[in-house]
């Protein structure tokens, strides 16, 4: 019988569907017989783009006003599955506000998590998440062993987003209970960061500091060099530990995971963490002290030097050129 | 103000983990340290009872084996005392059985504020705060930049996409805290003596009412059907920097016709 019903909790920002959610849709609508989209805020704005991208329905839970999404998507889409109106997958990206709901909606069904999901496979009436261990060198395939909704948190750039040039998705909406105390939290005011330049897992060229800077100031490197090369400045998880760089910054197991045209590693040593976060890049520049240094071994140039002296005079020459 | 962290004790990341061929999980039986990302979920909670000017930081935490060595690293940082849930039957726990647990522990301390860390860097599945918040019937906020408590509320910044947002959250709540935001302390020589004293309230399942059916290996709901090497890349060039890397870089960006 297959799968016959995959749910995707569906994130957007000002009308603008997330990628992370048409990667979902992509994948979804070769295995399901039916994919719906749960999404909060004006369902009307996306439904046409989460249409032509395979929905055939979008449910939403309202608005939020100041709220958080975890408790209340999480409660509508309990609602639902407690009276048996639910589906046989739902699916999540790992974003901020997808963990937030699958935490609680886990919790509130008493259903496990797969989690960390990079591919999703067909086994049976199954579905099986293949989480990618040891640096990326072990894929490790994991199903439920019971019945009852599969909940899969999927990392971002697992797969591609395509248009199936769907019609407009019809628009229904899914009432969700009382939060009592898990709706305590509200939002008082947002703050966006001045960027320049391409966003981090949307560049063409990154280029990443690690603990081979040796301080804060000598990040400034990594902001001139990916400036010059119009990329994006990433960072190691150790950089990001040590409060060099702000979270947001953080390539690797514990943050985003980029796939840019070429990845430029300065002073990583290239820890399984951040392996897997940026294997995937077209093309790997890497630049390290240590011979011995794993990052080399995913490496398609790799630099045996001290990235001291190696990065000032490609800033240079690159300021020569333009 | 009374705050409980949840700290975990992993494997030394720099000791690689290896995975065992029967049951299919990481090895366990190496000496266990503090998970480095609950260092700074230590560090918040001791800077806010220092704020508040009473109370005192409690640490919960789990595993099947009576490990204490992490659970003294974060006492020698000023924790006053720790309640560790340790039960033979905890081995192969999934991330809801250990919220499920670490909750039970938890309510038993009735808290103002709980924090954890985003995720733990041994299994990252980064579901366990918001899960124990949920089972707690509490509100959170995750990936926390700083908090600030007045009252009944914490007043927390929210790491998002592109910023941040200002959350207000009623007390007691559940926090999870992004790594980096704060300096976690070095134990002092004092502090490390203090540890050796300091309660460690060990309990077993049985004692937080809960069947060893329901968590470990027997209360796992999700199996590994399948494990798979990954196909190994080409080797790349290596080469030594002899004054000119640079050169090599920029025509291997040339080629690519990326500039």
């Amino acid at each position: 019988m297959g799968i016959s019903k995959i749910w995707i909790y569906g994130e957007s920002t000002g009308g603008v569907v997330s990628t992370a959610t048409l990667e979902l849709l992509a994948k979804a609508r070769t295995i399901g017989d039916t994919v719906e989209v749960v999404v909060h805020g004006d369902a009307s704005a996306v439904a046409a783009e989460l249409g032509e991208h395979g929905a055939s329905t979008v449910l939403s839970v309202g608005e939020l006003g100041d709220g958080l999404p975890g408790p209340r998507v999480a409660s509508a889409m309990a609602t639902a599955i407690d009276a048996g109106n639910g589906p046989d997958v739902l699916l999540f990206a790992t974003s901020y506000d997808g963990r937030d709901v699958a935490g609680r909606l886990s919790a509130k069904i008493d259903a496990p998590v797969i989690t960390n999901v990079v591919d999703l496979t067909v086994d049976g009436d199954r579905l099986l998440g293949v989480e990618s261990i040891f640096g990326g060198s072990l894929d490790i395939s994991t199903g439920f062993t019971g019945d009852g909704t599969a909940i899969f948190l999927v990392r971002p750039k697992s797969f591609a987003a395509e248009s199936a040039g769907g019609a407009a998705a019809a628009v229904d909406s899914l009432e969700g209970g009382d939060l009592g105390n898990t709706g305590g939290s509200t939002v008082k005011d947002r703050f966006a960061e001045e960027s320049t330049g391409p966003k981090l897992d949307e560049a063409a060229i990154v280029v990443s500091g690690g603990r081979g800077l040796g301080s804060a100031e000598h990040y400034e490197l990594i902001e001139t060099l990916a400036g010059l090369l119009k990329g994006a400045a990433g960072a190691s998880r150790a950089v990001v530990d040590a409060g060099w760089v702000p979270y947001s910054y953080q390539v690797g197991q514990t943050g985003k995971v980029v796939k840019p045209a070429v990845y430029l590693a300065c002073g990583i040593s290239g820890a399984t963490q951040h392996l897997v976060g940026m294997k995937g890049s077209a093309n790997i520049i890497a630049i390290n002290k240590d011979e011995e240094a794993p990052i080399f071994g995913v490496a398609d140039l790799g630099i045996v030097g001290d990235l001291h002296k190696v990065v000032p005079k490609l800033i240079e020459a690159l300021q020569a050129r333009a | 103000m009374n705050v409980v962290v949840c700290v975990k004790q992993i494997p030394d990341p720099a000791d690689p983990g290896q995975m065992d061929p029967e049951t299919r999980t990481l090895k366990r039986d190496v000496k266990l340290i503090l998970d480095e990302s609950d260092s700074y979920g230590v560090e918040m909670g001791l800077q806010l009872v220092d704020a508040a000017g009473e109370g005192e930081v409690v640490l919960v935490s789990m595993v099947p084996n009576s490990e204490v060595g992490g659970l003294r690293t974060a006492l020698a940082m000023g924790a006053g005392s720790a309640v560790l849930v340790s039960d033979e039957a905890l081995a192969g726990s999934d991330a809801l059985s250990t919220a499920k647990v670490l909750a039970a522990a938890i309510r038993r301390c009735e808290p103002d504020l709980v924090l954890t860390a985003t995720e733990s860097s041994d299994g990252y599945t980064g579901t366990v705060p918001v899960q124990i918040a949920e089972l707690l019937d509490l509100p959170s906020v995750t990936f926390a930049k700083s908090i600030e408590v007045s009252g009944d509320t914490a007043t927390v910044q929210r790491q998002t996409e592109d910023g941040y947002d200002v959350i207000e959250c009623s007390l007691p709540c559940v926090v999870s805290v992004t790594a980096g935001v704060v300096e976690p302390r070095y134990p002092s020589f004092k502090g490390i003596m203090a540890a050796k004293n300091k309660p460690v309230d060990e309990l077993d399942l049985a004692a937080l009412g809960i069947d060893p059916a329901t968590v470990g290996w027997t209360g796992a709901r999700q199996e590994i059907v399948a494990t798979a090497e990954a196909p190994a890349g080409e080797a790349g060039e290596i080469i030594h920097d002899e004054g000119d890397a640079h050169e090599r870089i920029l025509a291997f960006l040339d080629d690519l016709k990326i500039l």
